[in-house]
């Protein structure tokens, strides 16, 4: 049965008096509190939250769920975001006692399978990336930017170096010239060839003594791969500068290609994406970083090191590298989501691993071919494991954007692609569709596509007509924005 | 297994579709010099049934604090978690979706989110709070980045030794490559000295960054030490514990301008130190200036309402190298544990959890206190958490609790950049951390084990 629930605000559900959870009495001696705290420091009454007893809480979030497209209920073709399934035993297994209790301040002695578990999953890391180093503290993919271009910093501020730049393609995703410029650098896009590849050319006319890091996506956020990375590496290094590699989407490359191999000197993986995260509504993530050998001293700390015993027993513990830029965040790192990537690579193996790319690269693949006549792609043949397709004939011919493509998936049943990114073309369709889904999903997807263009353009542009809401005003909202519900009632 | 759900058969059909012959002329597509030419070297692939006793295996090697009785603290404690929270947040609906880009697709999400925002409001005394951040160390950072921003300083920037040394390290990682100087007032006394603090902050001073209660668990004189940040015109950052709004007045009855938290007491497992929950409130003046996802309450074509991603020309996604942050993914999920916890537990329930943790908190201070050998390193008020100096070496203490059972610390010898307290000290001292979790028995045992 459909969700017609109303969706009222826990504040105007409350009911003064009631509560969800009861604690115990206090079974120490009742000294008076003023004796414990300062009569300065003491509130006059807790915060103002709702009163709610337990099954209005259940029901009301119960309720909120079914609001959510997701991947557990839709096909969610969310291009660059990775969205595919979620395997059940993670959560299970994440929430072991002796995993999702442990303390992070517990002794490395009382956590060595914790340690052995984040050990392995270093080592398969840097194994699919071919680069030897890894830290996993980073929280998401732009935290792992961020922390590598720290190291970076790290490593010529060490050699005396004074580099300030950081160049990027036009394509890059907004989180690459945001790190860098979190970081201190300064910000250099490149305009990119025609062809959505980047221009040797161009990229030469930027490099000199000042040049950090070449931060590129690869494949590309065309789904491209850069065919040309090992001698754009090389033109790099041969400045002195540092390769990163945005590893958003290694799904399309694992067990394929490493970007080790192709001149990446670091990359950032993120768990949530490639490993199956999950996306969490928006995090958590994590953004574990793989580093060359020569930068591997400049890791935030710790990382998790193989103690030479002398025997077979196996001893981890918590290390320091010796030059550490300290670290990016409290504790060691979102141990919760490594769980996760750890039980998912261990349950596909080397040759599961390679299998799950190759068959997210064939159904992009198949998609691509299936949508060519009503939405073509200006870029490649193929594709790897997403492409970029363009509303721009429909909306010059019939006024159709991609919003309203994105807003009338909605009604189908069909979580919409990225629209708007990559920037570099226009009226963007990203799609993504993974390997998680089957031929039946993608021919039913291309079905309502191919259908929905032959629509009614008002239909199209007041879309979607099916779901809780429809096309939320936002300009008024953003001018005089209303975040709490405090300010609600204020209005 | 690899969760392929396409047969070899419709595998080809689709390469027909394609129009290839092969997968290999997909592949073709990176350069063939490239393409790695062997298998990776990765252990045997699982089954379910074989991986799940293999996690087994792993987990039965690590001391958790459910088979034990855990007095650990140091930025994340053993508070209860009711079990709607996990059966709540469990639901796939939630937590396979991803960030609430489409509004349409994600009313559950986003009202969930500007619910988490208005609590989170509340319990800070301040106007906005986002919808999260990494975690309470990167939060930190973050906030002395915003105030920068928001007060056009970048001179220096002060942080009390008494604030997590771990938020502290994270704030001189973020700064390492900017000219601002990071200056670390040292509290030998467990808190700020208000007069010393006067000498620290001049007029290039972008904020104060306090901790209270702080990593010690001493009460800081929060308004005095506004008011010197105010009247050199920097912000106050005011970490805090979200529990203890539940006893104490909040940061922006205290005089703060930016408050942040790590938010894990609010019901998110201990898991190692992550996923956490990242919590920056302020002033609604300060609101453009913010990092980090804010959802906005508005109505849909046909007046009804709902809720989206506003202000978004703050974020990395539009505004690129001049984005307030490069905050993409953030801590959704256990924002949503924290909304769910916080409504279960109301006015009453927060207060009483506030109230345990500090009774109880004070019964095995007091009761530790007499054993020969023991004292509390700081004297001042507290509220959960406090520093326990035991003569015989902080090391020797965990390791006698743990012998009965117990788990306390972190000692104080684990965080390099306490290095202003003699390391002597530092070698003799440990955290012990009580919440409302923990009973009179399981305090008495601690006692008994270090007497
Ligand atoms: C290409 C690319 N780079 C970086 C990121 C940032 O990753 P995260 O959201 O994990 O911070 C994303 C994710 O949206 C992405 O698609």
């Amino acid at each position: 049965m459909r969700n017609r629930q109303a969706t009222q605000l826990l504040s105007e559900l409350s009911h003064a008096g009631r509560r969800g959870a009861e604690l115990p009495p206090s079974d120490v001696p009742e000294w008076p509190l003023e004796d414990l705290l300062p009569s300065e420091a003491m509130a006059a009454a807790p915060p103002r939250l709702p009163e709610l007893a337990e099954p209005d809480v259940v029901r009301h979030f119960v309720n909120l769920s079914t609001l959510n497209m997701s991947v557990d209920t839709h096909f969610y073709p969310l291009g660059s975001c990775t969205m595919k399934y979620n395997p059940k035993r993670h959560e299970r297994l994440s929430r072991l006692p002796g995993i999702v209790d442990v303390h992070p301040h517990q002794t490395a002695g009382n956590i060595q399978g914790l340690l052995e578990l984040l050990y392995e999953m270093q080592e398969m890391l840097a194994e699919i990336s071919g680069l030897p180093a890894v830290s996993l503290q980073p929280a998401a993919g732009a935290h792992g930017e961020l922390t590598a271009l720290f190291v970076a910093a790290a490593y010529f501020r060490d050699k005396g170096e004074s580099r300030t730049k950081v160049i990027f393609p036009a394509s890059a995703h907004g989180t690459n010239p945001a790190s860098a410029a979190m970081a201190g650098f300064d910000c250099v896009e490149l305009k990119g060839r025609s062809d959505g590849f980047v221009d040797i050319e161009e990229l030469k006319q930027h490099l000199d003594d000042k040049t950090a890091v070449f931060m590129v996506t690869n494949p590309n956020t065309l789904g491209l791969f850069e065919r040309e990375i090992a001698e754009i590496a090389k033109v790099v290094h041969d400045v002195g500068g540092l390769v990163y590699i945005d590893g958003a989407n290694m799904n399309a490359i694992m067990g394929i290609t490493r970007p080790g191999d192709f001149g990446g000197d670091m990359m950032h993986y993120n768990v949530h994406k490639t490993f199956t995260g999950p996306h969490g509504a928006g995090g958590p993530g994590s953004g574990p970083i793989c580093v060359r050998d020569f930068l591997a001293d400049y890791l935030p700390a710790p990382i998790v090191r193989q103690r030479d015993t002398g025997s077979d027993e196996k001893r981890f513990e918590l290390a320091t590298p010796s030059k550490t830029i300290g670290r990016v965040r409290s504790f060691f790192g979102n141990v919760g989501i490594l769980v996760r990537g750890y039980c998912y690579l261990r349950t596909l193996g080397a040759a599961g691993v390679r299998e799950a790319a190759e068959q997210a690269i064939l159904n992009a693949n198949y998609l691509k071919a299936l949508l060519a006549d009503v939405l073509p792609s200006a870029h490649g043949e193929h594709c790897l494991h997403e492409f970029v397709a363009s509303a721009d004939g429909l909306a010059k011919e019939r006024g159709i954007t991609a919003m309203d493509i994105a807003k009338r998936l909605l009604d189908y049943g069909f979580h919409p692609p990225t629209v708007y990114f990559p920037l570099v073309v226009p009226h963007a369709m990203m799609f993504e569709p993974t390997e998680t889904e089957s031929k039946a999903t993608l021919d039913a997807f291309s079905d309502a596509i191919h259908k929905i263009v032959t629509e009614d353009a008002d239909l199209l542009h007041t879309a979607p007509h099916s779901t809780p809401v429809s096309r939320p005003e936002e300009v008024n909202a953003t001018r005089k924005p209303v975040l709490t519900w405090a300010a609600c009632n204020k209005e | 297994m690899s969760y392929l759900f396409t047969t070899s058969d419709e595998q080809q059909q689709m390469l027909g579709r394609i129009g290839v012959d092969s997968l290999a002329t997909l592949l073709d597509q990176i350069p063939t010099q490239l393409q790695l030419d062997r298998p990776l070297r990765m252990p045997p692939a699982l089954t379910e049934l074989e991986l799940e006793r293999h996690l087994r295996e792993l987990a039965s090697r690590n001391v958790g604090a459910a088979s034990r009785v855990c007095f650990m603290g140091g930025g994340a404690y053993d508070h209860y978690i009711p079990s709607v929270v996990d059966e709540v947040t469990g639901r796939g609906e939630f937590y396979t979706a991803y960030t609430p880009y489409q509004a349409e697709a994600s009313q559950g999400t986003l009202q969930a989110f500007f619910e988490f925002q208005s609590l989170i409001a509340e319990l800070s005394g301040l106007d906005i709070a986002n919808a999260s951040l990494y975690d309470g160390g990167s939060g930190v950072a973050e906030a002395v980045l915003m105030a920068m921003r928001c007060t056009g300083r970048t001179g220096r920037v002060v942080v009390a030794g008494s604030v997590n040394p771990e938020a502290v390290q994270s704030v001189t990682t973020y700064l390492a490559d900017q000219p601002t100087e990071v200056l670390v007032l040292p509290t030998r006394h467990g808190k700020v000295g208000v007069a010393e603090l006067e000498s620290y902050i001049d007029e290039t001073t972008a904020c104060i960054v306090i901790q209270h209660p702080n990593f010690f668990g001493e009460l800081e004189d929060v308004e005095q030490i506004a008011a010197v940040a105010h009247q050199q015109g920097a912000l106050l950052i005011h970490s805090f514990d979200p529990i203890s709004v539940g006893l104490l007045k909040r940061p922006g009855e205290l005089g703060a301008d930016i408050a942040v938290a790590e938010g894990q007491a609010l019901g998110v497992p201990l898991q190692f130190g992550g996923p956490y929950l990242g919590i920056l409130a302020c002033k609604k003046e300060l609101v453009r200036k913010m990092p980090g996802r804010l959802i906005g309450q508005t109505v849909d074509r046909n007046g009804q309402r709902c809720f989206f991603l506003n202000l978004q020309a703050r974020e990395q996604h539009i505004r690129r190298a001049g984005a307030m942050s490069n905050i993409c993914t953030n801590q959704g999920l256990l924002a949503l544990r924290a909304t769910v916890y916080l409504s279960l537990l109301g006015p009453q329930g927060l207060k009483e959890v506030a109230e345990l943790s500090c009774r109880k908190a004070h019964y095995a201070a007091d009761r530790l206190k007499q054993i020969e050998g023991c004292e509390l390193l700081f004297t001042g008020p507290f509220f959960k958490e406090f520093v326990l100096k035991y003569e015989h070496g902080a090391d020797s203490a965990i390791r006698k609790a743990a012998a009965a059972g117990v788990d306390i610390g972190p000692m104080l010898s684990r965080f390099p950049n306490l290095n202003w307290l003699p390391q002597e000290v530092r070698d003799q001292c440990l955290l012990v951390a009580v919440t409302e979790s923990r009973t009179k028995d399981e305090i008495d045992r601690l006692v008994t084990a270090l007497a």
